[in-house]
């Protein structure tokens, strides 16, 4: 199997604080992948630096064939590889509709000439984005909400609207970050149906969670880690065995709490 | 056309729209017909338009800040009198070239200032206007200090000029229109929703691809096009201009127009300009104070709608959604 991302030895501190300590870590172009450990043990950094928003101090990260290390984040977003945020960062005061044709941006092009004098292609353009943003608005049950501003929705709804909007932009590798935090139950079992389904469909995935039985259940890899250190990999059935998981991330000794 | 067509088709469903352009319309009909002294007030309200649609750009979609738009206004503005005054050019190309130098102006000065944020971008803002304020003061050689240029050519190509007080508000009123049709165009485009993405979460914009200093940098640039028009506007309409036409009084009162009529919204400049430019005159009869009738209305506007004028038919829908669904419940 192929790895789409690749990080080697990435080191990030934070003053006295390593944040994340030569970290290595290898995600394959299919399926999902997660990223687990308790509050505080750098999953947000790793984050931050594969999407370029933070430089690693020291080790290299590569994406898609090419070393990505150190390059801004719209220049990695263009390779392919599109995040979320743990804080939902939607654009308020465009509607649910707007914020997804936003996603488009990559896959579209025109400036100010077109937006001025748009032309047949300008035209074409602009509705080939407004039946797909349907489509997608459709796909996450927020296309009755289309119209509607960003900025009103309920929490759940403005969560599921940022992963729509990241599809639009048609991303080889997805990066979510605590995806279901805040989410209900019936939201949550929502949101693995999608993260199914964008797995099946080519994409692949790698997510930050707290939410065990979400990891578990929609997880084919997972890394653990703990005060910056990558201490685990494997499936979701090694990870619950694996001792030092247990020990470390959990908190006990016993396997019961896996199931929390 | 069909911009125009939806904007009828929008407001037709909500009567206060309606009412508050019919009342816009009917006062440029009624001025346009009489004339008098309100001629000159419609004619500065468009100018204002045009200089505040363009602010709006920049503040109200990209989230920016700006106190110094009045210099771009006033590098076009001199550049438009000193040609046409000084060297006999034509109108036309005296402010081609005004508008050209203050968007290098604008290039020069955006590149590095669009990398500060909130205040910060304000007070660097600020000194821009400042400058060129300055240097119109000082350059006498050129602009004539605090005396200011006067025999300015009118609008017009060749031997064809508007000078009739009519024709002029006819023409600024076109302008005014396109470039609230420009404006709205550019909202409804991908360049407008990458502008107001940028406001949103810079974050976000830069995680879905868009280049945010490049965005940013284009929104300044639009903005100071918008502001150099008018500014060639006001000195080819009025004939005179002085320091003093483009000081910082030019960014208070932008900023007004900006507020009371919605900003961020598209037909807020509008009537944000014509309001601001008419409440003074509605309170001449109160005499000494008139001032404060002008202060109290503003601020009785900036509380009962908050997000500005354009707001009222928003309010009104809600209002009678909220009457419907009480009425549903009882």
């Amino acid at each position: 199997m192929t790895n789409l991302l690749r990080l080697d030895a990435v080191t990030k501190r934070f003053g006295g604080l390593v944040a994340t300590d030569t970290v290595s870590l290898d995600v394959p172009a299919q399926g999902i992948s997660a990223v687990i450990g308790p509050n505080g043990a750098g999953k947000t950094t790793l984050f931050n630096i594969i999407s370029g928003f933070l430089t690693p101090d020291a080790g290299r990260v590569e994406f898609d064939g090419a070393d990505i290390t150190g390059w801004p984040p719209e220049a990695i977003a263009k390779r392919g590889l599109i995040r979320t945020f743990q804080l939902v960062q939607l654009f308020d005061d465009l509607t649910v509709l707007e914020n997804v044709k936003v996603g488009f941006h990559l896959h579209t092009s025109g400036g100010l000439l077109s937006a001025l004098l748009p032309g047949v292609r300008a035209r074409r353009e602009e509705r080939m984005v407004e039946s797909r943003a349907r489509d997608l608005l459709q796909r996450t049950g927020l296309l009755a909400q289309a119209e509607t501003l960003a900025a009103v929705l309920p929490y759940g709804q403005k969560r599921l609207l940022e992963i729509t909007r990241a599809l639009a932009a048609q991303p080889k590798l997805l990066l979510l970050d605590e995806p279901a935090a805040g989410l209900n139950r019936q939201e949550t079992e929502t949101l693995a149906a999608l993260l199914r389904g964008i797995a099946a469909g080519g994409t692949a995935i790698l997510l930050i969670e707290h939410d065990m039985s979400l990891v578990m259940s929609v997880t084919d890899h997972i890394a653990v880690l703990d005060f910056g250190r990558l201490i685990a990999r494997g499936t979701p059935d090694q990870v619950r065995r694996n001792p030092d998981v247990i020990a470390a991330y959990l908190g006990t000794r016993g396997g019961e709490a896996a199931h929390a | 056309m069909n911009s125009l067509a939806s904007i009828w088709a929008e407001s037709r469903r909500n009567p206060v729209a309606l009412a508050l352009w019919g009342l816009a319309a009917a006062l440029v009909v009624y001025v346009f017909v009489y004339g008098g002294y309100l001629m000159a007030v419609l004619q500065f309200a468009f100018i204002y338009v045009v200089f505040v649609a363009g602010l709006n750009l920049f503040m109200g979609f990209a989230g920016q800040v700006s106190f110094g738009h009045n210099a771009f206004a006033a590098i076009s503005g001199y550049c438009s009198a000193v040609l046409t005054a000084t060297y006999g050019w034509e109108p036309l190309p005296a402010a081609a070239i005004g508008i050209g130098g203050a968007l290098l102006c604008a290039l020069i000065v955006g590149y590095p200032v669009l990398r500060l944020r909130g205040h910060y971008l304000a007070m660097a803002t600020l000194a821009i206007g400042l400058i060129v304020y300055e240097v119109a003061v000082q350059w006498q050689s050129v602009t004539q200090g605090y005396m200011g240029i006067a025999g300015i050519a009118p609008i017009g190509i060749g031997r064809w000029s508007i000078t009739s007080d009519r024709g002029i508000l006819l023409f600024l009123l076109i302008v005014a229109v396109l470039s609230l049709i420009a404006a709205r165009g550019i909202r409804r485009s991908r360049l407008g929703r990458a502008l107001v993405a940028v406001a949103g979460s810079e974050d976000a914009a830069r995680a879905l691809g868009i280049d945010v200093a490049r965005t940013k940098l284009i929104a300044f640039l639009i903005s100071a096009a918008y502001a150099a028009v008018a500014g060639s506007l006001f000195v080819h309409a009025v004939g005179f201009v002085s320091p003093e036409v483009f000081g910082l009084h030019m960014v208070v009162l932008a900023f007004t127009m900006l507020y009371v009529g919605g900003i961020g919204t598209v037909a807020g400049p509008a009537l944000g300009a014509l309001i601001v430019a008419l409440l003074p005159e509605t309170f001449r009869g109160f005499k000494d104070y008139q001032d404060l009738a002008y202060g109290a209305a503003l601020i009785l506007i900036l509380i009962y709608t908050p997000r500005g004028l354009t707001s009222l038919p928003e309010l009104w829908t809600r209002r009678r959604r909220a009457a419907a669904t009480r009425g549903d419940g009882a």
